[in-house]
């Protein structure tokens, strides 16, 4: 079978080889990316020089983020971006100079010091153009797959692989695939959890935004090794862009023949649809996802059943991350052999990241599973306001890690070891001008309001604790309270009946863990020691 | 008068309708339906939640379920402008929830209300995804990357005085 080349493929290095990349994130659209594409457009469009719209290249917090990339000198990043001074830095090189003016060191370490499997060609290629998607590799993963591999050896390469779920869970993606492939029943669903409801998490935003045509061909190629012909995408609502970029993607796809009936001529059928969110955290949990997409209330199940066994329509269903779809084309690209060549053994492959808070440079990395906090946080820069307290991974499921253990390796089980867990991939570093009560509040806070009632220990448990946690936050706590509050999240964490419910406590046990001392303060002091909650003996910061 | 004569022959009954068509009236499109009727109405008042269930053959009282349960769905009509605080982890550090109890204050709404005269909704969303922004405000679908409460009132006054207030 033929792979069909790509057709009207646009010239990408011309104009005495200048080629302009310009971020098209939202993060980057926030800040005037659009006005920066035009304004270069408008001055150079006529001339021979490529200038591109892309997907997001990494630092968020610097943009509008351009790039330069011309034939004989090194490629340049540019932060902070204006239309105007986009436009005087194009015209100094082509007067064959190289500004200095909003340059990034060519060593950026956000940007040198990452490992991009996931993300490859995040901020290289044209999220919204199909031929730039394929000029890069897209869907020749699929054509090999399709065309050369079976199911059965499909999964067995994905379990070699390693790859575990990158929804946070950590469950064997070949496993699971292996358990669908071999469920009995004549109709399989496949679907993408991009319901990135995390604070603090954009992962698959990046992803969907900057590369949608990597999660359609994972996709597919899971639907042709588990034996399912439709598949389904969850966007969360708060992603118009992702949903937007998505949705043309699939429309393109299909009209090449990638997507949709008898793919490549190889007789296999496989169809996407998007399903958009309408604003409910419980929905990252698969069973309350499966509801939501076929129309109902998204609330939670009991399992087992699981979705492999019994899911969409009571058929079986495989539930995968978009970052987990993001890493398939690569595996089968290049062998299970090379993803497990990086991350360290029982972690194979990379995780991305997303970081932010108090360092210098927020945004998405990609580094190998394994490596160690301390070293995420030199490549974005270190430390900004203060010195290092915690980070918080695992959004509201999560915990915090202090400063005595800023050496741990980032993988799933040294993180539940530290009581928090690897998440979807939300980093937020904390300074010493954060106060870590002040945070379980915030997370409780988020929870109560997230919990779907369909269960009592979530629906009044995240209620009570969100009260002793006000009553801690405003000086009017007792010792009496914060021992309830630790048997109180205890006793949901037992008895929660779906994952939202049990993880809701682990922000403030993990905070306990830590920095017990610090509750302690607001209730035997009435002190907030960072000056954060509002309470007697505590100068107001503003 | 014949509520559904009045339905036919408006424009945005007549642009649901076609959503409602493209889904087949498949049960399992009602959150894609609830989400087309919100662009057309900017709300979704009793009748279009009972022509939606009318429609799809769902008892009302399931339409009108998955429409509360859902944060995305308005059941009240909307203020003449918007203004969106992020409340993610980012933006509550960096001041978000400060700011959306000060907003709340100056413009006497509470989180989720609007102004008595329908000049003004303030809401607050858990985590827009752009971190890096933070504290991110959105007026108006615009968005306002590091806000602070000065700019951020001044904007919104301008808005509101800007109005037309002719009919």
């Amino acid at each position: 079978m033929k792979t069909p080349e790509p057709k009207n493929e646009k010239p990408t290095v011309c104009g005495g080889g200048l080629k302009i990349s310009v971020c098209l994130g939202s993060p980057c659209l926030a800040s005037g990316a659009e006005g920066v594409l035009r304004a270069l457009r408008e001055a150079w469009g006529e001339k021979p020089i490529a200038v591109i719209g892309t997907g997001c290249m990494g630092p968020c917090s610097r943009g509008p983020m351009i790039r330069i990339e011309r034939d004989g000198y090194p490629t340049a990043y540019y932060e902070r971006m204006t239309p105007q001074a986009a436009c005087t830095t194009v015209a100094a090189y082509l007067a064959g100079a190289a500004p200095e003016q909003g340059r990034l060191a060519p060593d950026f370490p956000f940007i040198a010091l990452q490992t991009r499997v996931v993300l490859e060609q995040c901020g290289r290629i044209d999220p919204c153009d199909l031929n730039s998607a394929r000029a890069a590799g897209g869907y020749r993963a699929l054509a090999h797959a399709i065309g050369k591999m079976t199911p059965e050896q499909i999964c067995c390469e994905i379990g070699a692989s390693g790859l575990r779920g990158r929804g946070g869970g950590g469950y064997p993606t070949g496993t699971k695939w292996e358990l669908v492939r071999a469920a009995s029943g004549r109709r399989k669903y496949v679907v993408a959890n991009g319901d990135e409801g995390d604070p603090g998490a954009f992962m698959d935003r990046t992803l969907m935004e900057s590369d949608p045509h990597r999660l359609l061909e994972g996709m597919a190629i899971a639907g042709y090794a588990v034996g399912a012909r439709d598949g389904f995408i969850f966007v969360r609502g708060e992603y118009p862009l992702a949903a937007q970029r998505l949705g043309a993607a699939i429309v393109d796809a299909g009209k090449a023949g990638l997507l949709g009936r008898n793919i490549l001529g190889s007789g296999f059928s496989f169809r996407i649809r998007l399903r958009i969110g309408a604003g409910a955290f419980v929905c990252g949990e698969e069973t309350a996802l499966m509801a939501s997409v076929m129309g109902r209330r998204g609330q939670p199940v009991i399992r087992p059943p699981y979705p492999a066994q019994r899911g969409l329509w009571g058929s079986s269903t495989l539930i995968n991350n978009v970052e987990t779809f993001g890493c398939i084309a690569p595996i089968i690209r290049n062998g299970a052999a090379w993803f497990r060549s990086v991350g360290t053994p029982g972690n194979s492959g990379t995780k991305v990241f997303s970081i932010s808070g108090d360092v210098a440079t927020e945004g998405v990395l990609e580094v190998p599973l394994g490596t160690p906090l301390r070293e995420l946080l030199a490549m974005a820069g270190g430390v900004s306001g203060g010195s290092f307290k915690a980070a918080q991974t695992g959004g509201a499921s999560g915990g915090c890690i202090p400063a005595s253990h800023m050496d741990v390796p980032v993988d799933y089980e040294s993180l539940k070891g530290l009581g928090t867990i690897m998440g979807s991939g939300g980093l937020i570093v904390m300074n010493d001008q954060r106060c870590m009560t002040d945070v379980a509040r915030f997370f409780m806070h988020f929870c109560q309001d997230e919990s779907c009632g369909k269960c009592a220990p979530c629906r009044t448990g995240t209620q009570q604790a969100a009260r002793l946690l006000d009553r801690i936050a405003a000086g009017e706590a007792t010792s009496d309270d914060i021992s309830q509050l630790e048997q109180l999240c205890r006793f949901m964490r037992e008895t929660s009946l779906c994952g939202l419910g049990m993880a809701a406590p682990t922000p403030v046990l993990s905070t306990l863990r830590w920095f017990r001392e610090e509750y302690e303060n607001h209730v035997r002091d009435r002190r907030c020691p960072a000056g954060v909650c509002a309470m007697e003996g505590t100068p107001c910061r503003d | 008068m014949n509520v559904h004569d009045s339905h036919r022959a408006d424009d945005r009954h007549r642009a649901l309708e076609r959503v409602m068509q493209q889904h087949r009236l498949r049960p399992d499109s009602l959150i894609e339906i609830l989400h087309a009727a919100q662009r057309q109405f900017g709300w979704l008042d009793r009748d279009v939640l009972g022509l939606i269930a009318a429609r799809l053959r769902l008892p009302p009282s399931l339409v009108y379920g998955v429409a509360s349960f859902y944060h995305a769905f308005r059941l009240e009509p909307p203020g003449r402008h918007r203004c969106t605080v992020c409340t993610g982890t980012s933006c509550h550090l960096k001041g978000g929830s400060r700011l959306l109890q000060q907003l709340e204050q100056h413009f006497g709404i509470a989180c989720g209300a609007t102004a008595p005269d329908g000049s003004l909704t303030l809401e607050n969303v858990r985590c827009l995804g752009a971190c890096g922004l933070a504290p991110l405000i959105v007026i108006d679908d615009e968005a306002c990357p590091h806000a602070s409460f000065g700019p951020v009132v001044e904007r919104l006054t301008a808005s509101l005085d800007g109005e037309d207030t002719s009919p």
